[in-house]
């Protein structure tokens, strides 16, 4: 094989047609470069989806649920044990809502090496005082540094700063909704009660929306003192333990352990968002089964010019093989024909799909319920470039292997007797 | 003097449209530097001897000699090489690659072969361009010179690799008298000069006379 009389022989063919070979070749950009653009929003967009849940749910979320025992007392007496029992009116188990020894819980959380960080939460269920009106609320007690550290709590603080309320003692996050309604910034003071009617009065040092209309009219946030104070209860009073792993594969099996450990209720994050993983792998076979489309029409196209190039071509072909050039050397000549449009293509795309991605990625996009985003989401895998470029050579190779077998098999003798 | 060629018992026979007995028990030589001619009637097989001859038709029984070595039976890919560097040939419609410039022409069969660096490659090129009188037109696209000057582009062609023999269809078919003329005389000088076999297949009684031997055919024999 004698590639540098090929590759000039192949180069020649392609200069001499220069407009087929840009069309050929545009198949082939306009192929990978849609893909490209394809995979990177759609791909974007489901990373921002999946933040937005991921970010702000606990790996693993403890707490203690008001249910009904699941073994009745009588199921354990003796005499009636195994018989058929049959209840009427059961009443959830009298339990307290706070988690019991929730301190040493923590305490062990946080020396586990897989975990990344533990946050406590008490939830208060409260009303806001505005006037004679009352509105229902639930202020969550937090230790704000952490939550937003471990869980991005931060991108949602739309005004004020998340430090403000560590340092004060009095402070409140107000939801968005519940500011609007109440006509309260950042700054004013605002007046709550408790279930049993205590008053208390906070200062709103920041407000806080994650998107949702529905937690935004109704939570806020405080120190952890703060809410437990509210409660009238000590600095054991917890409701809720947030976990964050460093990897997110071992929710399942913790959850599970603490679940055998503590007697409390764990719940892993896969359980809670669950029907959101099903959403993202369609979204990823769609976005997939476009591209790949794409690219075999580009195939097809490719396919074509080089089988009516090798139609114009058979004498050429007759007279490289009467002069000395192999079946295979003929071939050759068709193969990286194919292959140089795929390459100088494929890299065009590659180059016309970042730019196009740069652009979508810099067009604004603002949107009341995505608070931190301003433009459109784009992911810049490189990873993606890669499969691009692959499938650009190989699909031209395909698209080129099989016009180039039938030259390889063209017997010159025909060609010129046929003259 | 040395055979160059040797054919031996040579039959060949078509089967489409109908079975039909072309070359028949087919027998001679070629001595170096021998100018040979095949005359015959249209259809008597003279081409297809020719195309056998040639290595690129492998359809046929008999043997064939190239220098003592047996050509019959090897790979296409081992033709391919013979004719590179030991055949040189020359079609009677000039085939030329339209798209590459006369020197490219004339040197791609030289780079194919690779036994010269390429700036060795094209001072041959030129020398054999200047040989036939066609220098000045080197870097002219193949598509652009008249009928007589791609006949010579051929030819240089066809000497580029200094092969054994050089083999010629029809050379002069589509020629005028004068390039006729012209052509048979430098074949003539590369058969007196430089001792090269040449077998040439013609129509043309006149260009015929003037060879060393005309091997007549009718009826896919030798008479």
């Amino acid at each position: 094989m004698n590639w540098p009389v090929i590759l000039s022989i192949s180069k020649t063919h392609l200069l001499s047609r220069v407009k087929q070979s840009v069309i050929a070749a545009l198949g082939v950009t306009f192929g990978i470069g849609t893909f490209i653009i394809l995979v990177s929003f759609m791909t974007g967009l489901n990373q921002l989806l999946d933040n937005l849940i991921l970010d702000r749910t606990p790996h693993v979320h403890i707490y203690n649920e008001i249910k009904p025992s699941e073994q009745q007392p009588v199921e354990l007496m003796e005499g009636f044990a195994g018989d058929i029992n049959i209840f009427h009116s059961v009443k959830p188990k009298q339990n307290q809502e706070r988690i019991h020894n929730a301190l040493p819980i923590l305490d062990y959380l946080r020396h586990d090496p897989r975990v990344r960080g533990v946050t406590p939460q008490v939830k208060a269920q409260v009303f806001y005082v505005a006037g004679s009106i009352k509105l229902n609320g639930i202020i969550n007690g937090v230790d704000i540094m952490e939550e937003v550290r471990l869980f991005n709590i931060g991108d949602y603080i739309v005004k004020g700063e998340p430090q403000n309320l560590a340092r004060n003692d009095n402070g409140i996050l107000l939801g968005a909704g519940i500011a609007k309604k109440m006509s309260l910034d950042v700054g004013d003071k605002l007046q709550i009660t408790t279930a049993t009617g205590d008053l208390f009065q906070l200062k709103v040092v920041g407000l806080y929306q994650s998107g949702l209309a529905e937690i935004d009219n109704v939570q806020s946030y405080t120190n952890l003192k703060t809410a437990q104070r509210i409660l009238g209860e000590g600095n054991n009073y917890i409701t809720d333990i947030n976990v964050k792993l460093h990897n997110i594969e071992e929710a399942v099996p913790m959850s599970e352990e603490i679940r055998e450990q503590y007697n409390l209720t764990a719940v892993d994050i896969n359980t809670a968002n669950a029907q959101f993983e099903t959403g993202t792998t369609i979204r990823n076979i769609i976005t997939y089964a476009v591209s790949i489309t794409l690219l075999i029409v580009a195939g097809f196209g490719i396919y074509n010019i080089l089988n009516m190039m090798i139609y114009e071509k058979m004498n050429d072909i007759a007279i490289l093989k009467a002069t000395g050039f192999s079946g295979r050397d003929v071939k050759m000549i068709f193969i990286s024909q194919a292959m140089l449009i795929g390459v100088v293509g494929g890299v065009v795309g590659l180059i016309f799909g970042y730019f196009i991605s740069v652009l979508i990625d810099h067009t604004p996009f603002e949107t009341e319920a995505l608070p931190t985003i301003k433009t459109f989401p784009v992911n810049f895998n490189p990873a993606y470039y890669l499969i691009g470029i692959v499938f650009a050579v190989v699909s031209t190779f395909l698209a080129g292997y099989l016009p180039a077998r039938r030259a390889e098999h063209i017997d010159p003798v025909e060609i010129i007797r046929g003259q | 003097m040395a055979n160059v060629l040797e054919a031996v018992n040579i039959n060949k026979y078509f089967t489409d449209p109908v079975s039909f007995h072309v070359l028949k028990d087919i027998s001679f030589t070629i001595k170096k530097g021998e100018f040979v001619s095949i005359m015959g009637k249209s259809g008597c097989g003279k081409s297809t001897l020719l195309y056998i001859l040639s290595t690129m038709d492998t359809d046929y029984t008999g043997d064939l000699y190239l220098s003592g070595e047996k050509l019959t039976g090897k790979s296409s890919t081992e033709l391919s090489a013979v004719r590179n560097s030991e055949i040189g040939f020359i079609f009677q419609f000039h085939y030329l690659l339209p798209e590459f410039t006369i020197l490219q022409n004339v040197m791609l069969p030289a780079l194919k072969l690779a036994r010269k660096s390429t700036s060795q490659i094209k001072q041959d090129a030129m020398q054999k361009l200047e040989l036939l009188g066609i220098g000045d037109q080197a870097n002219k696209l193949a598509s652009r010179i008249s009928g007589g000057q791609k006949q010579r582009v051929a030819i240089a062609r066809a000497l580029i690799n200094e092969p054994t023999i050089i083999m010629a269809d029809e050379p002069t078919g589509n020629l005028d008298s004068k390039n006729s003329e012209n052509v048979f005389n430098i074949l003539r000088k590369l058969s007196h000069e430089q001792h090269l076999s040449l077998l040439v297949v013609t129509h043309d009684h006149d260009f015929a006379e003037k060879t060393d031997r005309i091997i007549t055919m009718e009826d896919g024999r030798i008479i």
